[in-house]
C-alpha cells in the first residue's frame, strides 16, 4: 500500500466523487442499454408478446412458463440446440488445435519472417464475416466451387456442401475454423513466449524427447492460456448466427439453424417476441453452464 | 474439455509434430550428435517448417485471392468448370455497377460514419471508466466491478429483443444513433483499459494531485499518454468490430439509406445470388477498409491481443 | 507536461468531429426541402428496379412531388416491412404481396382506400379482375390497389419437350408425368426435367388447391393438412421428387439457373410472369427460340394456380396521403401499366390494358391470360407468411424422407394450429359483446 502523505486538499471522498463522474457515462449506458434489456427479456419471456401486441399492447397475455414448455417440446428447438452444440464442440477444439499448431510453428526458433506469416495467418480473422460467408458459399458450390475441384484431384466425388444436411454444418465449421484460428494463435504465441527456456533445457537434460517436453513443459504451462482461449472460443461459438443466415438460411432441413438464428427468426421475422425471449434466456443459461464446466475441468487438471 | 492432441499430421507433408518440433519447443535439438548431422537436421527442419508455413499461408489467403480474382471476371466466368483462378480478361464493370446502380458509396459512408463515431466516443467513455476502476478508490468499487464482469458472460443477443423495443420507443429505429448508442460503452473495453491502467504508478498520480491538478486533468495529462498503446489497440479493435457488426444493424436498420456495408451486402446477396462476380466485388469493397486499417496498425493491435491475454 | 496535442491525434480528431457534424446535419435534413413533397415508396425485386424508370414521367406531371424508390429483395421484404412498421419508419407507399395485406391490416398499419377509390376517375373498380381486387378487401374495406397480377405456370424448353414426343404441353397430371419420364430417360444423371426448389411454398400449395383443398378450415382457425384433398396434392408434389423428375435442391444452391436452362440441365421451371422478362434478357440467342410458357396441368384437364400479385398500399402513418394517391392513380393508368409490363413482363390487373395489341401478339403471355381464368386465392390470415414457410419446411422433411408423408402432414397440422392459437383467441374475444 502506498505510504505517501495524502495532500490535505484532496480527500478520499473528493476522489470518490470524481470517480463516479468518470464512471457515470459508461455505467449508465451499460445499464440502460444492456442490463435492463436483459432483465426485460426475462419478463418478456413469460408473456405472449407478438405482432398483435405490438399493434395493440393490451392483447398481451401473461403466460407463465408456457413459452418454456413449448420450447422444450419443440423439435425445432432441440435441433437448433443440437446444431449449436455440434458447432461449438467440434469447431471449438478444432479451432484451438489449429491455433496451437500455427502458434507452435511460428514460435519455432528456426523460423524467420515471423511477423510476416503472423500477419497473413491473422488476416482471415479481421475480414468481415458476411463478405467471407458469401465468398465461401461460392467456394462450396457443388459443381463450380473450388473446393470440390480440389477434392476431384484427390479422387473424391463432389460433395454437396451446403445442400446435404450431413455436410452443411461441417462446411460451416470448416469456414469458421479458417476464419477464427488467427486470434487464438496470437494468444498462444504470447503464452508460448512466456515459458522460460530453462524449463525446456532442464527437461532435455533429464532425457525428455520433444513429445515428452511438449506434454511435460509446454502444455501444463499453457494451462491458464488454454482455459482462457477455450472459454472465449466456446462463448463465441455458441452465438453462431451470421454464417447460417448468409450461407444456408438455417437449412438444409434446418441442419444449420443455430439457437441464435432460431431466436432471430421467431423474434424478428415472425415477431413472437415472448417466445424468442425464452430462447434467448435458455441460450444464456447454456453458455453459463458450459463456462462453469470448463472452469471446473481445468481446475481439476491444472 | 479434452487436451489438444499434438499428434496431428501436418498438412500434406506426412510428417508429425515431433519430427520438426525439436528445434522449436525444446531448444537446440541435435546437441547429442556430431556438429554436421546436427546442422543438416536443422536445415531439414527449417525447410519443412517453411513449407508448412507457406502451405498454411496459401490456405489462409486462398479464399480472398479467389474473391479478388472473381471480382474482375466477366459475368458468368466464375460459374464454370473447371473453375478459373485468373480472369480471362479484367473488367471493372462490377465495381462500376456497385457504385452507380447499387449505391455502394452510400453504404461505405454509413459504415465509416458509424465506425468512426463509435470508436471515438467509446474510447473516451471506456477509458474514463477503466481508469476509475483501476486507480480511483471509492466505495463499492470492487463490488461494482464484479457485477460488471458478470456482463461478460451474458450473450448480447439476450438483450436484443427488448433493446429493439426500447429503441422503438425512443424513435431510434432506422437511425444512425440506433446503431451507435449501444456501442458507446463496452464492458470488454473497460476491462482492457483497467488491466493496463493498473500498471500506472500511484506516485505519479499522487504527485499530480499534490500539484493541485483536478482528477480530470490528471486523466487527460497523465493517464491518457500513459495508456496510449492500449488505447490504440482498443481503437482498432472497436473500429473493426463496429465495421464488421452484422446482427444488430440488420435488426435496427430497415431503410437502405442507412445500411452499413455488411447489411447491404447480405441484402444484395439475397437479390443477386445469380451474380457471383458482382457479389465478389461487393465483398472486396467491404473487406478492403478493415484490412487496410489492420495492416497499417497491426503492431498495436497484435501487441494488445497478446499483452491482454498474458496478464489475463 | 505536454501542452500541444500530438499530431497523430489531431487527424483522427478532425475526422471524428467531421463525422459528428455529418450526423447532426443528417438528422436535420430528413425534413422535406421547401414546397416539395418527397414520397417514399418501397418495392421488391425487378419491379423495384424498374419503378425508378417510371418515376420521371410522374414527376414531370407533378413538379412539386419527388419520389424516392427503395428496392428490397423478396427474401428480406417481409421482415423489413414489419421492422419498419414496428420502428415507425414506414414509407408512404409499399408494394405488398397480396397475401400480406391481411397481415398489415391486422396491425392497423394500412389506410383504407375506399374514400379515394370512390371519388377517383382514374381507378374504376369494375375494370380490375374482380378476383384480384377481392384479395385486397378485408372486412369490407379496400386496403390495396392491385398493381400487377401474378400466377405461376410452367416455363419450358420446347425443343426438349418435342424430343420426348410432345408438341404441346401436357394438360393433365398423368400426361405431364409421362412426359417427364420420357425426358428423364433422355437426360444424364445430373440433369433433371423440372427445377422445383424445395424451399418454395407456391408449388405444394398450388397442387393442393388443384385437388380442392382450402389449406385452412373454419374461417382460417385450423389447418386442413391431414384432410384428403391436401394429401392428394401433396402426394403429387412429393412424387415429382421421388420419381427423379426434380432434384431436391434449395433455391440458393442454383448458382445460375439461366445457364442451367441454356445447357439443358433443366427443362422446366415453375415461375411467374416476371420471368418472361428475365428469360428474354438473360438467355443466350440460341436458347431464345427454344422456350415457351404453358398453363399448369390439372388432375382432369387444365389446372388451378395461385391468385397472387402485388398491390400498392398506403401506410396509415403517411404524412402525404393525397400525393401518394396521385402516384397510385398514375401507376394504375392502362398506358403506364403497359409500359410497366414491357419493362418487367408483369401482367396488368386492368382489363383495359389487356385489350392492347401488345398482349394479342405476345405468345408468352397467352398462357398467363389463360391461367388467370383458373386462379384460387389463398387464406386471408395475418399468419399466412409464417404458415407458408412452415409448409415448405415440413415439405422438405418429407422430400428427404426424414419423415413419412403422414407424419409430415400431422406435424403440419399441429404446428399451424399452434400458430393460429392467438387468432382463435382474438376472434373468440371479438365475438363476446
Amino acid at each position: 500500500m502506498s505510504t505517501t502523505v495524502r495532500p490535505t486538499s484532496r480527500t478520499p471522498s473528493d476522489v470518490g466523487r470524481a470517480a463516479w463522474f468518470f464512471l457515470a457515462p459508461a455505467l449508465l449506458l451499460i445499464f440502460v442499454f444492456f442490463f435492463l434489456p436483459v432483465l426485460a427479456s426475462l419478463v418478456l419471456s413469460v408473456t405472449d408478446f407478438d405482432i398483435y401486441a405490438i399493434a395493440n399492447p393490451p392483447t398481451t397475455r401473461f403466460v407463465g412458463m408456457a413459452n418454456y414448455t413449448k420450447l422444450f417440446h419443440s423439435p425445432e428447438f432441440w435441433q437448433a440446440l443440437k446444431n449449436t452444440f455440434y458447432f461449438a464442440i467440434v469447431g471449438g477444439p478444432l479451432t484451438i488445435a489449429v491455433s496451437l499448431a500455427t502458434a507452435l510453428l511460428l514460435n519455432a526458433k528456426l523460423v524467420r519472417f515471423k511477423s510476416f506469416f503472423r500477419t497473413i495467418y491473422f488476416t482471415p480473422f479481421v475480414t468481415t464475416l458476411v463478405a467471407v460467408s458469401i465468398v465461401w458459399r461460392y467456394l462450396y458450390h457443388t459443381r463450380y466451387g473450388v473446393l470440390n475441384y480440389a477434392l476431384a484431384h484427390l479422387g473424391i466425388a463432389p460433395i454437396d456442401w451446403l445442400g446435404n444436411p450431413h455436410w452443411a454444418m461441417p462446411a460451416i465449421i470448416l469456414m469458421s475454423v479458417w476464419k477464427n484460428f488467427g486470434y487464438n494463435m496470437l494468444i498462444f504465441i504470447a503464452g508460448l513466449q512466456a515459458i522460460p527456456q530453462d524449463l525446456y533445457d532442464a527437461a532435455e537434460i533429464d532425457g525428455a524427447g520433444p513429445v515428452r517436453r511438449f506434454f511435460a513443459v509446454t502444455l501444463p504451462l499453457l494451462g491458464p492460456t488454454l482455459l482462457f482461449v477455450s472459454v472465449i472460443t466456446m462463448i463465441g461459438y455458441f452465438q453462431l448466427f451470421s454464417e447460417p443466415y448468409v450461407m444456408t438460411q438455417g437449412g438444409p432441413l434446418r441442419a444449420t439453424t443455430s439457437v441464435v438464428l432460431m431466436m432471430y427468426e421467431e423474434g424478428f421475422r415472425w415477431w413472437r417476441m415472448g417466445y424468442a425471449a425464452s430462447i434467448a434466456f435458455v441460450l444464456f443459461v447454456v453458455i453459463l453452464i458450459a463456462t462453469l464446466i470448463q472452469f471446473r475441468i481445468q481446475k481439476e487438471h491444472v | 474439455m479434452s487436451r489438444t492432441n499434438p499428434r496431428f499430421v501436418a498438412r500434406g507433408s506426412g510428417k508429425t509434430t515431433e519430427d520438426y518440433l525439436p528445434g522449436a519447443v525444446g531448444g537446440a535439438a541435435g546437441g547429442f550428435g556430431r556438429a554436421d548431422s546436427a546442422r543438416t537436421r536443422r536445415r531439414v527442419s527449417q525447410i519443412v517448417l517453411y513449407v508448412l508455413l507457406i502451405i498454411g499461408a496459401l490456405i489462409a489467403l486462398m479464399p480472398m485471392l479467389w474473391m479478388l480474382s472473381a471480382s474482375f471476371m466477366p459475368t458468368g466466368e466464375a460459374s464454370t468448370y473447371p473453375p478459373h483462378f485468373i480472369p480471362s480478361r479484367i473488367t471493372f464493370s462490377h465495381y462500376a455497377d456497385l457504385f452507380t446502380r447499387l449505391n455502394l458509396g452510400r453504404y461505405l459512408f454509413n459504415s465509416a460514419l458509424i465506425a468512426v463515431v463509435v470508436t471515438g466516443v467509446s474510447l473516451v467513455i471506456n477509458s474514463l471508466a477503466g481508469y476509475a476502476f483501476a486507480k480511483l478508490r471509492f466505495r463499492g468499487r470492487d463490488r461494482a466491478f464484479r457485477i460488471l464482469s458478470l456482463g461478460l458472460v451474458l450473450p448480447v443477443q439476450v438483450a436484443m429483443l427488448p433493446l429493439f423495443l426500447l429503441m422503438k420507443n425512443l424513435h431510434l429505429i432506422n437511425t444512425y444513433w440506433g446503431v451507435i448508442i449501444p456501442g458507446m460503452a463496452s464492458i470488454f473495453g473497460i476491462f482492457l483499459i483497467r488491466q493496463y491502467a493498473l500498471s500506472i504508478p500511484d506516485d505519479m498520480l499522487d504527485a499530480a494531485r499534490i500539484d493541485g491538478a483536478s482528477e480530470l486533468r490528471i486523466y487527460w495529462s497523465v493517464v491518457v499518454p500513459g495508456i496510449l498503446p492500449i488505447l490504440a489497440t482498443l481503437a482498432i479493435w472497436t473500429f473493426l468490430a463496429t465495421w464488421n457488426d452484422f446482427m444488430w444493424p440488420l435488426i435496427v436498420l430497415s431503410d437502405e439509406a442507412h445500411y452499413t456495408l455488411p447489411v447491404a451486402l447480405a441484402n444484395l446477396s439475397g437479390e443477386h445470388v445469380q451474380d457471383t462476380e458482382l457479389m465478389m466485388a461487393g465483398s472486396v469493397l467491404t473487406v478492403i477498409p478493415v484490412l487496410a486499417v489492420f495492416l497499417f496498425l497491426q503492431r498495436y493491435y497484435i501487441q494488445g491481443v497478446m499483452a491482454g491475454s498474458v496478464k489475463g | 507536461m505536454r501542452r500541444n496535442v500530438p499530431r497523430p491525434v489531431l487527424i483522427p480528431a478532425l475526422v471524428f468531429s467531421g463525422f459528428l457534424l455529418t450526423l447532426s446535419v443528417e438528422s436535420c435534413s430528413t425534413a422535406s426541402a421547401g414546397n416539395n413533397t418527397t414520397l417514399r415508396i418501397w418495392a421488391m425485386g425487378r419491379e423495384g428496379e424498374v419503378l425508378s424508370q417510371l418515376m420521371p414521367g410522374f414527376e414531370k406531371e407533378h413538379p412539386d412531388i419527388h419520389v424516392e424508390v427503395q428496392q428490397i429483395p423478396w427474401t428480406a421484404a417481409h421482415e423489413k416491412l414489419l421492422t419498419a412498421y414496428v420502428g415507425d419508419a414506414t414509407p408512404d407507399i409499399a408494394m405488398l404481396g397480396n397475401t400480406w395485406v391481411p397481415e398489415f391490416v391486422a396491425l392497423n398499419s394500412l389506410a383504407p382506400l375506399d374514400s379515394f377509390a370512390d371519388k377517383s376517375k382514374e381507378i374504376r373498380r369494375d375494370d380490375f379482375f374482380s378476383g384480384i381486387w377481392k384479395t385486397n378487401v378485408v372486412d369490407g374495406k379496400t386496403y390495396g390497389i392491385p398493381w400487377y397480377v401474378d400466377t405461376r405456370l410452367i416455363f419450358y424448353r420446347s425443343d426438349l419437350l418435342a424430343k420426348a414426343g410432345y408438341k404441346e404441353f401436357p394438360k393433365t397430371w398423368a400426361d405431364w408425368t409421362a412426359a417427364m419420364k420420357k425426358m428423364k430417360s433422355q437426360m444424364s444423371d445430373k440433369q433433371f426435367p423440372l427445377l422445383m426448389p424445395t424451399n418454395e411454398w407456391p408449388q405444394p400449395v398450388m397442387f393442393a388447391l388443384e385437388a380442392g383443398s382450402p389449406i385452412l378450415r373454419d374461417g382460417g382457425r385450423y389447418g386442413a393438412f391431414e384432410q384428403p384433398p391436401f394429401k392428394k396434392g401433396f402426394d403429387f408434389y412429393l412424387g415429382l421428387y421421388q420419381q427423379g423428375f426434380a432434384s431436391p435442391v434449395s433455391s440458393s444452391q442454383v448458382s445460375n439457373l439461366f445457364q442451367e436452362f441454356e445447357r439443358g440441365n433443366i427443362a422446366m421451371y415453375i415461375s411467374g410472369p416476371w420471368y418472361i422478362g428475365e428469360f428474354k434478357n438473360r438467355l443466350d440467342s440460341a436458347t431464345q427460340k427454344k422456350w415457351m410458357t404453358a398453363a399448369m396441368p390439372g388432375i382432369n384437364g387444365p389446372g388451378t394456380s395461385l391468385a397472387l400479385g402485388s398491390s400498392l398500399s398506403l401506410f396509415a402513418a403517411s404524412q402525404h396521403k393525397k400525393e401518394a394517391w396521385l402516384l397510385m392513380e398514375y401507376m394504375s393508368r392502362p398506358a403506364i401499366q403497359l409500359q410497366f409490363y414491357v419493362l418487367t413482363g408483369d401482367l396488368p390487373p386492368r382489363k383495359a390494358a389487356w385489350q392492347d395489341t401488345t398482349f394479342a401478339n405476345n405468345k408468352y403471355t397467352r398462357a398467363f391470360r389463360d391461367q388467370l381464368e383458373r386462379v384460387e386465392p389463398l387464406p386471408q390470415v395475418p399468419e399466412w407468411e409464417e404458415i407458408a414457410t412452415t409448409i415448405f419446411e415440413h415439405g422438405e422433411q418429407a422430400i428427404r424422407r426424414a419423415k413419412t408423408e403422414d407424419q409430415t402432414l400431422a406435424s403440419l397440422d399441429q404446428d399451424v394450429n399452434a400458430m393460429l392459437e392467438k387468432r382463435r383467441y382474438l376472434l373468440a374475444q371479438a365475438k363476446r359483446p
